[in-house]
């Protein structure tokens, strides 16, 4: 220990140092002192060193002070009730692969914990003390839990994070490295972050500056845009995408002309999504050129005339002149100008027609697929629920389920655009329809917990999912999401199904067993769902206090 | 000791898992989901059904009446103890009112129950009579002591002369000796059935591969086992408690004949070590009444924790007698009066400087303590380069914190803990620096175990 030995009177045997140096070198090969005259060396040395160890080690002093740290900021949201903690504590401790094997019945605890993050996050609670080390070390591993683990981990983490280089990713993470950013009566600070900031900073900076003032941002960003590198300028440009508006349109018109291509296209996808911009007018227009209403036919029908040509022009708005392998240019062309112009163009182009009725129309000459297809990119770019909802059709109606012009993918994406009640009935009518095996990315955009009837579809599903013969694991990806996103109230209906069936003659061997594991397995986690909601109840609400 | 009617603590529960991962198992079924037939009588005997991955549940049952601690049984093939049945049943027990409802014994659970009742009555039957026949022949008790002083006396001199003639080689050679020396050596010292020498030989193997500095630390470590060879050939001439000392640290088991100590025990620590065949279980009380700080041990074998289990923070009423030597810090668990429970009280603390003298004097009782349980107050943990230390709030002292210290996961904890403010801090302040086993934050806050 770095202590200060009592070296004031040293015994009569010698120094420490002789001694050290008299026992390295050996005895034997040295003349002895002349205090170990009369006595066997070897021995008379080893008491000296008895004495000398127990002098050191009772006169030990403590050391310097080094400089002590500056205390962390100061968390001001209420600490966590006592059942909570423990809950978080457990929640952390269920390390991945620690259980190992089959999961049997037992809930994976690890799946809860963005749950229980984005819970106490919400009702303001702050990280007790001790499991910071814990939260920082899932964060670190678990990219996807970062956001929401160094929200509420708060100041405290940021301050042990500078500390600890295995959590640096922390300072990386936060806007502003957990400095505070510049206030809005800041301008001068303001100014010096973003001109001698790291990129990082910079980023943060400019989001959270973009939140608050739109405007301020841009004209921030524009005082230097000339200056920033291509990738930044992309970074900068991207963080418009929140608070997009009309005042944008002169900045993102002079992006256009940018020299870097990746620029010009995201510069162009914004101002598409200003359905007000000169561009989407350009847009509207090529497109509007392209698509038209047959009336000779018996049926009215739409018909298109792709583009002969990418000219310098559409170049210039954002149109990519080169096809990918195997797309032909002409088809690519057109998908690029529909997706990019005005979706209000298309009624007033196509005889006043409402969208739903636009979507049922033929269309001539195999185009089909393309135009729906863009203009679903349309509706997600646009974020139109009309339009979101014409295009995805009736959930019951046949081709929702099987590959049609619009992908479960693009589906899910149409679907993020309606309002969350509209979005889990329509989920719900699908899978009452076409089963699970398609749902999986849709359930992942409906908001949580399920809605009652998007809920009791997961389940009768699953319940005819068993009774069909399969195994459950050829369900897991719903059973995993159920036992997150299912609501805590269902537990007591599904609690019949966790009993073990009779095996039925069609049934895969065992497999009523699996089953009905899987099932306690859902009922489980809910109820456990049920007790962190309580558990996470703010104070003033919760029931009397635990502790004594 | 009457516990019918006491709820247990969720923590308290979860001290009782052998390890981390059935902690965690257990935490799982701790819920009413997993279980079914539960109840409880009011001697204090719980049960139920788990269901597991077969078709028949597991029948689990725990007898928390069992004034030796918790007794558990269950039909699963899990080696562990308590499995984590056992422990998904108490936490139920625990934490949900009327999970496990009042009722009476299941005919399965009653069997066992009753078994194992039997058993320990015709064990303590069996104990009394044997706890009588041994004074029965003291002659042959005295001639037993007297062979195995004689063996250790012959194995302390040939230790006497191996350390002189390492001197006279001088400590350089023990480099390339090698850890062979001193393993044949230790062996020597458990024919001579002297255990504690045989332990102190084998960790002098180990200084050499140290690292820097390992020459100082190998005359030390040579210096006190030369002075405890001196001190048990000469044990006749020391006085009565550093005779004790050095019987002890010799190797010879004593026994916690002191007086009991009645009084409100604080767990200021609980930690493990475990080797291929032991777990050692080391758990540090204070007695909030007489200021008396005492050591418990308990072992398990290897993958199973040891029995007692006192959660960190918690205090109990209970009755310790001291075991002679060594300062006196090693006590027997005598009747315990209470179960523990929630306290607000903290052991009071020192400065950094009072903590050094406190080891200082303790070495006067035994010169071959590496380190004396110590509580810091207002000390604020500070790194310092690649090292740390606890650096006192008010003046410009610090104790660095040992390398096992700074390794492990509770260096983290404790700097989290404080946040750059002062904290209160239990642990174990020696020769090597600091290991803090508890801290308490400023202000009001539970104890936050380290280890």
């Amino acid at each position: 220990m770095n202590a200060t030995p009592a070296t004031a009177d040293l015994p009569a045997e010698g120094s420490w140092e002789e001694l050290v140096t008299l026992a390295l070198l050996g005895t034997g090969r040295r003349t002895p002192p002349a205090w170990a005259a009369g006595r066997e060396v070897p021995v008379a040395v080893l008491d000296a060193a008895a004495v000398a160890t127990l002098r050191r080690r009772a006169g030990m002093r403590p050391g310097r002070a080094a400089a002590r740290p500056e205390p962390a900021a100061p968390d001001p949201r209420s600490p966590l009730p006592p059942a909570a903690a423990r809950r978080l504590a457990a929640l952390l401790a269920d390390r991945p692969g620690s259980g190992g094997g089959r999961r049997g019945a037992a809930p994976d605890l690890m799946e809860l914990l963005p749950q229980w993050l984005a819970l106490a996050g919400a009702r303001g609670f702050a990280a007790p003390a001790e499991t910071l080390p814990a939260l920082l070390d899932a964060a670190r591993g678990r990219t996807d839990l970062r956001p929401a683990a160094l929200a509420f981990a708060g100041p405290r983490a940021l301050w042990l994070a500078r500390l600890n280089p295995d959590w640096r990713f922390a300072l990386r993470s936060v806007p502003g490295g957990g400095a505070a950013l510049p206030g809005p009566d800041e301008p001068e600070r303001t100014r010096q972050v973003w001109e001698e900031g790291l990129f990082a900073e910079r980023v943060a900076l400019l989001t959270a500056l973009r939140a608050r003032r739109p405007a301020a941002a841009r004209e921030l960003l524009a005082t230097t845009w000339g200056t920033e590198r291509a990738e930044d300028r992309l970074m900068f440009l991207d963080s418009l995408r929140s608070g997009l508006g009309a005042s944008d349109e002169p900045f993102l018109e002079r992006a256009l002309t940018d020299r870097s291509r990746n620029v010009r296209a995201t510069a162009a996808e914004l101002l598409s999504a200003l359905p007000g911009s000169a561009l989407a007018a350009r847009m509207a227009a090529r497109a509007g050129s392209c698509v038209a209403v047959d009336r000779t036919r018996e049926t009215p029908s739409i018909v298109v005339e792709a583009p002969h040509e990418c000219d310098a022009s559409m170049e210039r708005d954002g149109v990519v002149p080169k096809a990918p392998a195997g797309r032909g240019e002409r088809s690519w062309w057109l998908g690029q100008l529909v997706e990019a112009a005005p979706l209000g163009t298309w009624p007033r182009r196509l005889g006043g027609r409402t969208p739903e009725e636009i979507v049922a129309l033929p269309v001539t000459d195999d185009w089909r697929d393309e135009l729906h297809a863009a203009w679903c990119r349309a509706a997600v770019r646009q974020r139109d629920p009309g339009w979101s909802r014409a295009l995805l059709g009736a959930p019951s109606a046949p081709e929702a389920g099987g590959p049609g012009a619009v992908s479960l993918a693009e589906r899910s994406k149409l679907l993020a655009t309606l309002a969350p009640t509209e979005r889990a009935d329509w989920v719900a009518g699908f899978i009452a329809t076409h089963g699970l095996s398609e749902a999986f990315q849709l359930l992942g955009v409906c908001a949580v917990p399920w809605a009652g009837p998007l809920g009791r579809a997961v389940v009768d599903a699953l319940d005819i999912a068993r009774n069909a013969g399969s195994y459950p694991w050829s369900f897991s990806g719903v059973m995993g999401l159920a036992e997150r996103c299912l609501d805590p109230l269902e537990a007591g209906r599904l609690e019949a199904l966790t009993a073990i069936p009779d095996e039925t003659e069609h049934a895969a061997p065992g497999a009523g067993g699996y089953w009905a594991e899987a099932f306690q397995r859902l009922v489980t986690t809910l109820r456990l769902r049920a007790d962190m909601t309580a558990e996470l109840s703010p104070p003033e609400s919760g029931r009397a206090s635990t502790t004594p | 000791m009457t516990q019918q009617g006491v709820r247990w603590t969720a923590d308290q529960v979860l001290a009782l898992a052998p390890d981390p991962a059935s902690g965690r198992a257990g935490s799982k079924l701790g819920t009413a989901g997993s279980w079914s037939h539960t109840g409880s009588s009011d001697e204090g005997t719980l049960w139920g059904l788990c269901r597991g991955s077969g078709s028949t549940p597991y029948q689990t049952v725990v007898d928390i009446a069992d004034p030796t601690g918790p007794a558990c049984t269950c039909s699963c093939p899990s080696r562990k103890f308590p499995c984590k049945h056992a422990l998904g049943l108490l936490l139920l027990w625990a934490g949900e009112d009327g999970a496990v409802p009042r009722g009476p014994l299941p005919d399965w659970a009653e069997r066992w129950r009753e078994g194992r009742r039997e058993r320990a009555a015709a064990s303590r039957t069996t104990g009394a009579a044997s706890g009588t026949a041994s004074p029965a022949d003291p002659e042959a008790a005295r001639r037993r002591a007297e062979r195995r002083a004689a063996r250790i006396t012959a194995g302390a001199g040939e230790l006497e002369r191996r350390l002189a003639d390492l001197l006279r080689g001088g400590l350089a050679a023990a480099e390339q000796a090698g850890y062979g020396m001193w393993e044949e050596t230790a062996a020597r010292m458990v024919d001579a059935q002297a255990p504690g020498l045989a332990a102190r030989v084998r960790e002098l193997g180990a200084i050499p591969a140290s690292g820097a500095g390992w020459p100082v630390r190998l005359l030390e470590e040579c210096a006190l086992l030369h002075l405890l060879d001196q001190g048990w050939l000469r044990r006749e001439s020391l006085p009565d408690g550093l005779a004790a000392t050095v019987r002890s640290r010799v190797g010879l088991p004593g026994s916690a004949s002191g007086p009991a100590l009645r009084d409100s025990w604080l767990v200021l620590a609980q930690h493990d070590t475990a080797d291929s065949r032991l777990t050692t279980r080391r758990i540090w009380l204070y007695g909030t009444g007489s200021g008396r700080t005492v050591r418990l041990l308990s072992y398990g074998p290897a993958g199973r924790a040891p029995e007692l289990a006192l959660p960190v923070g918690l205090a109990f009423e209970a009755e310790m007698s001291v075991y002679p030597g060594t300062g006196r810090l090693r006590a027997a668990l005598g009747e315990r009066f209470t179960l523990p429970a929630p306290t607000r009280t903290r052991p009071p603390g020192v400065s950094t400087p009072v903590a050094a003298a406190r080891y200082g004097e303790a070495l006067r009782d035994d010169p071959w303590l590496d380190s004396f349980p110590v509580t810091l107050s207002r000390v604020i943990p500070t790194p310092d380069g690649d090292s740390w230390q606890l650096a006192d709030a008010e003046g410009d002292f610090a104790l660095p914190l040992t390398a096992a210290a700074l390794a492990g996961p509770g260096l983290w904890r404790l700097a989290a803990v404080s946040g750059g403010a002062p904290v209160t801090v239990f642990g174990e302040c020696g020769h090597r620096g600091f290991t803090p086993l508890t801290a308490w934050p400023e202000g009001a806050g539970e104890a936050v175990p380290l280890c």
